[in-house]
């Protein structure tokens, strides 16, 4: 399949300090890719360069011809001094009012449509920026912390809609991802980022991979896979020798029910049995 | 025979008109220092134009673009603070206009009419230029102003969506400059960044959409123009100050009303 975009040995710094060394990336239709590292691994310029507001130092950028991007920044801080109603938001991006309603409906806020912005809880404004950037017909979205300011049933909602568009869509996904738990379920690779890749495949290849586990502990591996042991009735733990590997062996996207929550780890949860 | 009034009047509704989509940009992207430092460094302007003889419309024009150009530069450097760059620029360039038109030879200046407006002694020509420059600024924002709002809300995205966000916004930056030249006359220049943001925060609490903020604002600022001159007529106090006065009273009005509706 060829490539929205390819990245091939991108460096970029600032200040004579590399923030990016040697990066490869490549982003195909229908597959969604995770961004995750810790902070100031580079996630941010790393997604500017995709989105083209930042040129790189080294390497080569190749975008296909046919590319649209669609993009969902990480924060919108609008000024509440600035009267916006969620229609006018989204008339931005295409000034096409039915569509407008279209893609507010397809995101699950259609009733928001001539609410004020500013009134907006978490979850809907990442539903409204959802939609803004669906309105440009997009074939690769760029998602920076999509589910940022959400609580967790919200996020599960967001990553099982975002794996819907694709679907649907059939468009490339980037996505900038802290929440390890959740992210892992709902993507197909991962970029484990620290200024440069420092390892990427499947989330069950990544979680395992030495480097991860150095950069986010193996306790947050654990979590990401949710049973690295599996409790009786009476919370005792029956097979604490249970590797770091995933136990049901299943890819987590295919199991939207399934998504680990960090308090499944912890506590002696029925359904762990 | 209060043919002065007359021209006073036509002089600050040009202005008004232009403060209310002015303003509400202003207050969006929280330039109000930046214009702020726009106004000090008119002073300059007026100093500088007398020094070589130029209009002051266009010295004052001159000076504020040179000082929003040294802004681009600073800010790209990331030294200071952009509020530590602009008090630096502001002050400096209000203090630098003072003393040099203290040394101008053979100058006599008014400075309470520089400083706080003079707006009845303005002349035909004068209303003409500032309904003119009114005109082309208007023209301006109406033409920008989807792009405007674009990256009020959110620069980077307008960037992805294909605004070109560096050169509006140093035409955002140009047009304020205009704004401030023109509006020298009418209330003066410590007092231009009130007349701009003081409606349009009186705008913001009945306005739904921000085309309605920028209409709302420009009738109150034309309407403490109206006023500012009314109130100067019978209480012989000076214009300018009277003006904001008027356009402070309104956000206070407008304060204790949504109070009581709440």
């Amino acid at each position: 399949m060829t490539a929205l975009i390819e990245l091939q040995g991108t460096g970029k710094s600032f200040a004579n300090r590399a923030v990016l060394q040697a990066v490869d990336l490549s982003l195909v239709p229908g597959r969604i890719v995770t961004l995750i590292g810790p902070n100031g691994a580079g996630k941010t310029t790393l997604v500017k360069i995709v989105l083209g507001l930042l040129q790189p130092d080294s390497g080569r950028v190749q975008r296909s011809v046919q590319l649209r991007v669609g993009y969902m920044p990480q924060k919108l801080h609008i000024d509440p001094t600035l009267p916006l109603q969620v229609e006018r938001f989204l008339q931005f991006a295409n000034t096409n009012s039915a569509e407008c309603s279209a893609a507010l409906e397809r995101v699950g806020i259609a009733h928001l449509i001539k609410q004020p912005v500013s009134g907006l809880s978490g979850g809907e404004v990442q539903r409204m920026l959802l939609a803004r950037a669906l309105l440009r017909k997009p074939n690769l979205l760029v998602l920076d912390e999509p589910v940022q300011g959400v609580d967790v049933t919200g996020q599960q909602a967001l990553y099982q809609l975002i794996g819907e568009l694709r679907d649907e869509l059939n468009c490339g996904i980037l996505m900038v991802s802290h929440d390890l738990h959740l992210v892992m379920a709902a993507t197909d690779e991962v970029v484990c980022l620290n200024q440069h890749v420092c390892c990427h495949g499947t989330p069950q290849q990544v979680s395992v991979d030495p480097e991860f586990v150095a950069l986010f502990g193996a306790k947050t591996a654990l979590y990401t896979h949710r049973h690295d042991h599996e409790h009786d009735l009476h919370s005792g733990i029956v097979n604490p020798s249970a590797s770091v590997s995933c136990n049901h062996g299943s890819e987590p996207q295919n199991l939207p029910g399934e998504r680990a929550r960090p308090s499944d780890s912890k506590g002696g949860s029925e359904s762990d049995v | 025979m209060y043919d002065f009034l007359y021209l006073a009047l036509m002089a600050g509704l040009g202005v008004a008109i232009i403060a209310g989509p002015m303003g509400s940009l202003v207050v969006w992207q929280r330039m109000a220092y930046f214009g702020e430092t726009l106004a000090h460094g008119a002073l300059l302007g007026i100093a500088l134009g007398m020094w070589f003889s130029w209009s002051n419309s266009v010295a004052v024009v001159i000076v504020c673009l040179l000082i929003a150009g040294v802004l681009i530069v600073f800010e790209r450097q990331r030294l200071l603070a952009t509020d530590t760059l602009l008090g630096i620029l502001s002050h400096g360039s209000l203090a630098l206009g003072l003393v040099a038109l203290t040394l101008i030879p053979g100058a006599r200046t008014d400075m309470e009419a520089l400083l706080f407006g003079d707006i009845l002694t303005v002349t035909m020509a004068e209303v003409g230029v500032v309904w003119l420059m009114a005109a082309c600024v208007l023209f301006a924002l109406w033409r920008l102003w989807p792009s405007l709002l674009a990256i009020t809300v959110h620069e980077d995205l307008a960037r992805v969506e294909g605004v070109r966000v560096d050169a509006v916004k140093a035409v955002l930056k140009l047009l304020l400059a205009l704004v401030v030249a023109i509006s020298m006359k009418v209330v003066g220049v410590l007092l231009i960044t009130a007349l701009l943001i003081i409606p349009s925060a009186s705008a913001r609490h009945f306005a739904k959409t921000p085309e309605q903020m920028a209409m709302l604002a420009s009738m109150l600022a034309m309407l403490a123009v109206c006023a500012g001159l009314g109130a100067s007529w019978w209480l012989n106090t000076p214009v300018g100050p009277s003006i904001v006065v008027n356009a402070s009273l309104f956000f206070v009005l407008v304060l204790l009303f949504r109070g009581r509706g709440q």
